[in-house]
């Protein structure tokens, strides 16, 4: 939080599918700026392309126009600037190998010697509390466990930003709140920046030191909105100010309007 | 799984416990100790010369096995059957990997590859030994011709259906070419090509017997149709019995081999069933 | 409306490469011959195997070698079905007989069934039944172990259901237990389809008994290597037509059926 230059810049971004009934707008014109050290969450109603501008941002898609910039340079492919963490876990971890074998798999072309690398990858096992279960296959784990071997596998890349693809969609409520905190603690303590796409409006603000309100599809930013909470955060006592609940009746209010389209875009996105 | 969220599922592992092992060997060979029996008895009675009882089957399989007979046959059948396995194995999977990252060469190729794979594989043995000759060459590739097929459809099937997050995972992390190649295609391949591998290894047995029955003084396949021809019954029964122990050996190989390269896929399936 | 255009584009170009790798294909078998690579005696001309295929086909004696066989082909092929299935579901159903018979078919099943064609001749000379034995041999057991497979794939809690509902036993076999086992039959019945087509042909060349394999044969030692090639032709377009009939069958009643079943079956 030392440091509050811009890290990641989206102009104009807009992609267009072809499909069997024609052309879809899914992204109409999406702009926005991202920090460094910052919690940026980017919160839409189901299906407004959460996950499109996602693969956009990482360069798995290439935009139909407009541009996403990486610390000023144009991103026209996947980076080493940025890490994934895609919502279906199953898939994205490889069962052949073992949970050490897939943290270590993308370090494998850095050049780091041996022994940075053994380092890097415990050090990121350790901490999403996974050190013991290193020598396991992911599918002997639980699904947050799974998922945390693919935050780990992201974090030991040692990127400039973490995106994640909704990443606690497919695990169960528990679970869900063992690993928002994770992503808090990740964020708090080795203030890595962090883009989080969600379709959860309490883990938005919870998680979120801004909330990005997508519009539905032909999407655009709805809304820029800060979460003025204090910086620690808690399940129990966070969940419970009013503050709280006043940000996440507003984004869901906004939601709402998304839904129904009734929100109008701003001059500047037309 | 909710109840306990820090779980490492552990596959399981019999309990070795005596009673239980007597009971599954008492399982293991109480059938074909019967049988054998009844066997046994049938052919003593009946006046039937085609089949001799066991025992007479046994001793002729030492007679006729056992010493330079095992040099002269039954090792250059192995080498030739494991020369032309080998090399099914490593140009079905190299191919296969090929065409099955080329979309354009598997759609020039396939219409091409379901032909070669539905000719009947012995068909091509008198093919063959117009085009090479009778040499052990020839046996070779007759096994080759005929095995690599599976391999090679089932590896282009394989490398074709890899997961969409999984090559996305790979993208992201900016993998290389070779370890993609690796840690992604040749795994996800896997349960596939060993799929092709046992299909491939049956066929590979048939062709050594048959290719050695049509054109060879030598050899398992020529030695049984001798033993028919000259009426030599327990002898060609106890080639016949070689030749099972050999398929029972190859699937004793394979079944380690798999379990070893495909543990993570019977360990999934075996975590999802519980 | 123009990305249904693009589809089908799509598919017109694999049709295309498709009919330019068979016809690449041709032109270099002619080419071989033809700049003397390798000598037309062992690898005639195309034109002249497509000519005498062309003869073949106007030839009444030919079809009654194609009808022996796959009558030979289809009689194996029913009476290896028909008892795969009867002791498959035996079997598969009773614990007991699953453990007690493992063994005996795992040693069975490997022994490749062209083993027994010395024993085959002994017991019956150069007539289809020689052949027969060794086509059930081999077809079997696919269907056998497939059929295993599938009885013993009875989803648990389907199986509960069923028992909590109080069906009977009857109506368990015909409602539970015959509808999982049926894909995993359509399976064994299109690998068996496959293997029984390469035993019935091999069978006729090394036992002699009336078939195109028989033909084969006879051209090989009549040095016919057109005729040879032609025949051969004719077997790989016999074994693409059964495997096309029996993908397709297996795709028709596995269609409701796929997504639960995986990919054991392979």
């Amino acid at each position: 939080m030392s440091d509050r230059s811009t890290l990641l810049r989206v102009e104009h971004l807009r992609k267009v599918y072809e499909s069997q009934t024609g052309d879809v707008e899914a992204i109409g014109d999406i702009s926005f700026t991202m920090n460094a050290g910052e919690l940026v969450c980017i919160v839409g109603p189901s299906g407004c392309g959460k996950t499109t501008l996602l693969k956009c941002l990482a360069g798995l898609l290439r935009p139909t126009s407009g541009l996403v910039e990486m610390d000023g340079a144009p991103v026209t492919g996947p980076s080493p600037a940025m890490a994934v963490v895609f919502q279906e876990y199953g898939r994205s971890l490889y069962p052949w190998l073992t949970v050490r074998g897939n943290v270590e798999l993308p370090l494998r072309h850095k050049k780091l010697s041996r022994a940075e690398r053994d380092k890097l990858v415990t050090d990121a096992l350790t901490a999403v509390g996974l050190d013991h279960a290193a020598r396991s296959h992911p599918w002997q784990l639980s699904g947050g466990m799974q998922q945390r071997v693919a935050i780990a596998r992201a974090v030991a890349y040692q990127p400039e930003v973490l995106i994640m693809d909704e990443p606690f969609a497919a695990v169960d409520a528990q679970t869900r709140a063992d690993l928002e905190d994770l992503v808090r603690e990740l964020h708090s303590s080795r203030n890595i920046s962090i883009l989080f796409v969600t379709h959860d409006i309490d883990e938005s603000v919870y998680l979120g030191e801004r909330v990005l309100v997508l519009s539905k599809s032909p999407t655009w930013v709805q809304e820029d909105l800060a979460i003025d909470l204090p910086p620690e955060r808690d399940q129990i006592t966070t969940r419970a100010l009013p503050r709280f609940t006043q940000l996440r009746t507003h984004v869901y209010d906004q939601i709402q309007r998304a839904k129904r389209g009734q929100a109008v875009a701003p001059q500047a996105a037309r | 799984m909710t109840t306990h969220p820090e779980r490492i599922a552990v596959t399981r592992r019999k309990p070795g416990v005596g009673s239980r092992i007597a009971a599954s060997f008492g399982y293991a060979l109480g059938l074909p100790m019967l049988l054998l029996v009844i066997w046994g008895l049938v052919a003593t009675r009946s006046t039937s010369r085609f089949f001799p009882d066991p025992l007479t089957i046994f001793e002729a399989f030492v007679d006729t096995w056992v010493g330079p007979a095992f040099v002269e046959d039954v090792l250059p059948s192995l080498y030739r059957l494991g020369l032309g396995i080998t090399a099914s194995i490593v140009i079905g999977i190299a191919a296969g990997t090929v065409i099955g990252l080329l979309q354009w060469l598997r759609e020039l190729l396939e219409p091409l590859l379901e032909f070669f794979r539905a000719i009947p594989p012995p068909v091509l043995i008198p093919v063959v030994m117009l085009l090479l000759g009778i040499t052990d060459t020839m046996k070779v590739v007759v096994i080759v011709s005929g095995a690599i097929w599976p391999i090679l459809l089932n590896t282009i099937e394989g490398v074709r259906a890899t997961d969409s997050v999984m090559k996305e995972t790979a993208d992201s992390f900016q993998i290389t070419w070779w370890e993609r190649l690796w840690f992604l295609v040749l795994p996800a391949a896997s349960p596939r090509i060993m799929a092709g591998v046992r299909q491939g290894l049956s066929v590979a047995l048939i062709l050594m017997v048959i290719s050695e029955m049509f054109a060879s003084s030598a050899g398992l396949g020529y030695r049984i149709a001798y033993f028919q021809r000259n009426y030599l019954i327990a002898e060609m029964w106890s080639g016949i019995l070689l030749l099972g122990l050999v398929g029972v050996f190859l699937a004793v190989v394979f079944g380690l081999v798999e379990r070893r390269v495909l543990r993570w896929y019977h360990g999934i399936r075996e975590v999802n069933r519980v | 409306m123009r990305v249904l255009s693009t589809r089908r584009l799509r598919a017109l170009r694999k049709a295309l490469l498709g009919v330019v790798g068979l016809a690449g294909f041709l032109v270099v078998w002619q080419l071989i011959p033809t700049l003397g690579l390798i000598n037309s005696q062992y690898l005639p001309y195309v034109t002249d195997v497509a000519a005498r295929l062309f003869e073949e086909s106007l030839d009444l004696a030919f079809w009654r070698r194609l009808g022996s066989t796959m009558t030979s082909w289809a009689i194996g092929l029913a009476v290896a079905t028909f008892a795969a299935v009867v002791l498959g579901t035996i079997v598969g159903l009773v614990p007991f007989l699953r453990r007690a018979t493992h063994t005996m078919v795992e040693f069975l099943r490997p022994i490749p069934s062209v083993a027994l064609i010395p024993l085959a001749v002994l017991m019956f000379g150069i007539q289809m039944q020689a052949a027969l034995v060794i086509i059930i041999y081999a077809s079997f057991w696919q269907v056998f172990v497939q059929v295993i497979y599938g009885v013993a794939d009875v989803d648990a809690v389907a199986r509960d259901t069923a028992r909590s509902f109080g069906l009977t036993r009857r109506e368990q076999l015909t409602h539970l237990v015959l509808p999982t086992a049926l894909p995993y039959l359509m399976t064994g019945l299109r690998l068996a389809a496959a293997v029984a087509l390469i035993l019935a042909i091999t069978a006729e060349m090394v036992i002699g008994n009336p078939g195109l394999g028989r033909m084969i044969e006879l051209s090989r030692s009549a040095g016919d290597s057109v005729g040879l090639y032609a025949f051969v032709v004719v077997t790989g377009l016999l074994g693409l037509a059964v495997n096309l009939v029996f993908r397709f069958v297996e795709r028709r009643t596995l269609s409701w059926h796929q997504s639960v079943r995986g990919e054991e079956a392979r």
